[in-house]
């Protein structure tokens, strides 16, 4: 496998939200606007390759039987210590953020990509899965976030678009979740399929 | 790639071991990097938003000169008198309400000598981005519903929908109620009367919620805490 498709195969052919239909949780829970999505994706980009890597690294010293319970206790220390650094040197990051990094250490991509991934390459390759991975989640994510804050509040980014009467709160709350991650979804696997 | 660690008692127990010792050493680590600084970082915060809520100039330094009241429920509401020369100029009330629609939210309110609303500043919210987020606007002396200059007194203030004269932010009443909620709290703690408030004793402090109660006749679950038929 060359290291191009290990770095665009997350984007498209398998995003994780779209395609994959992994991390479900944080994708319907924290997309109620672009930035939100955004800085999640990001926040779960850095795990992943952080993560990937020392899986990597470490993976042949551990025995399968508790491959699960040392990567979760691998990537939630990672969480954490993005958690707290956030936290001294983004202040304000960490304020409309900071609720959801914790969720990072339950989001199964992560757990997913070192178990499919990670725990059977190389180092430099899982990098580049966990940053193709990333990325993949934070685009998807911010389509969704501008989808549904464009939709339920009229803006992107905060940025006004719509009169600043509208609103349809629907699309805000968690039925519009999952009635926007269901069109996109349906949406992407129509321009995959005619591709 | 090398092989595989055989999965035996002595590898699990010694693997797993070393993972969770080097894992813990390395957040205890960065928290011992980081702690300084999140925690300066938070008084930053707080130093800032009494400023903000507090008009004018002060020499003192409210956070050395706080006092702090416990209230029935269980928590605690924190003063901080600004004060020039040895004169109270306002009191900003670190404040807090538990009917937000996504749970607590905080308020830091600063209150002039007489008791009206100088400024606020919304420290912690988990209202719904769009809707009831817009609180760290929509009642500022710009905003819509402006509670600038209004005095909550004994009756506390009131989103028009409960017959008061705040205009609530637009399809997020119980937002803007628990907003509310958290002035008055703030306004009643300030005045001396932190456990009249709450509901203990309604009769000397008819709030929002009661007030709706007794007009309709009709007591919805929001407010049955403070709804005594």
């Amino acid at each position: 496998m060359s290291n191009l498709s290990n770095l665009t195969r997350g984007l498209f052919k398998e995003n994780p939200t779209f395609v994959l239909l992994l991390g479900m949780c944080p994708t319907l829970g924290v997309t109620t606007s672009a930035i939100n999505g955004m800085g999640m994706g990001l926040a779960t980009a850095f795990v992943l390759v952080m993560s990937n890597l020392v899986i990597s690294l470490v993976a042949n010293s551990i025995p399968d039987k508790i491959r699960i319970p040392s990567f979760i206790v691998i990537i939630a220390a990672f969480v954490t210590i993005v958690d707290m650094s956030m936290a001294a040197y983004l202040p304000s990051l960490h304020e409309s953020l900071g609720l959801f990094i914790p969720l990072i250490v339950v989001n199964c991509i992560v757990l997913g990509r070192a178990e499919a991934f990670a725990s059977k390459n190389g180092a430099f390759a899982s990098m580049l899965d966990g940053l193709g991975m990333g990325l993949g989640f934070t685009m998807s994510l911010t389509i969704l976030g501008c989808v549904r804050e464009l939709l339920g509040s009229g803006k992107i980014f905060n940025l006004p678009v719509f009169n600043e009467n509208y609103g349809m709160l629907v699309f805000v709350l968690a039925p519009g979740a999952f009635l926007a991650l269901g069109y996109l979804i349906a949406f992407i696997n129509r321009i995959r399929k005619t591709n | 790639m090398g092989k595989k660690l055989e999965s035996n008692f002595k590898n699990m127990v010694l693997v797993l071991f070393s993972v969770t010792l080097i894992s813990s050493a390395a957040v205890a680590y960065v928290n011992s990097l980081t702690i300084a600084s999140i925690n300066k970082a938070k008084e930053t915060k707080q130093a800032n938003a009494i400023r903000q809520v507090i008009p004018g100039a002060f020499n003192n330094d409210p956070v050395a000169d706080t006092w702090k009241v416990e209230t029935p429920d269980g928590g605690t509401l924190e003063f901080f008198p600004a004060k020039q020369d040895g004169e109270t100029v306002g009191t900003a009330v670190k404040t807090y309400t538990k009917n937000g629609f996504g749970g607590e939210v905080w308020l830091m309110v600063g209150f002039n000598p007489d008791g009206s609303i100088s400024n606020y500043s919304v420290l912690e919210h988990k209202e719904t981005p769009g809707l009831g987020s817009k609180m760290d606007q929509w009642f500022t002396k710009d905003g819509k519903g402006s509670i600038i200059g209004k005095k909550p007194g004994t009756t506390g203030l009131k989103v028009k929908k409960d017959g008061g004269d705040v205009d609530a932010i637009t399809a997020a009443t119980i937002s803007s109620r628990a907003f509310l909620d958290a002035v008055n709290r703030a306004s009643a703690a300030l005045a001396g009367n932190a456990d009249v408030y709450s509901g203990a004793t309604p009769k000397a402090t008819p709030d929002t919620t009661q007030a709706v109660c007794g007009k309709k006749a009709t007591c919805d679950s929001l407010c049955n805490q403070n709804c005594k038929h």
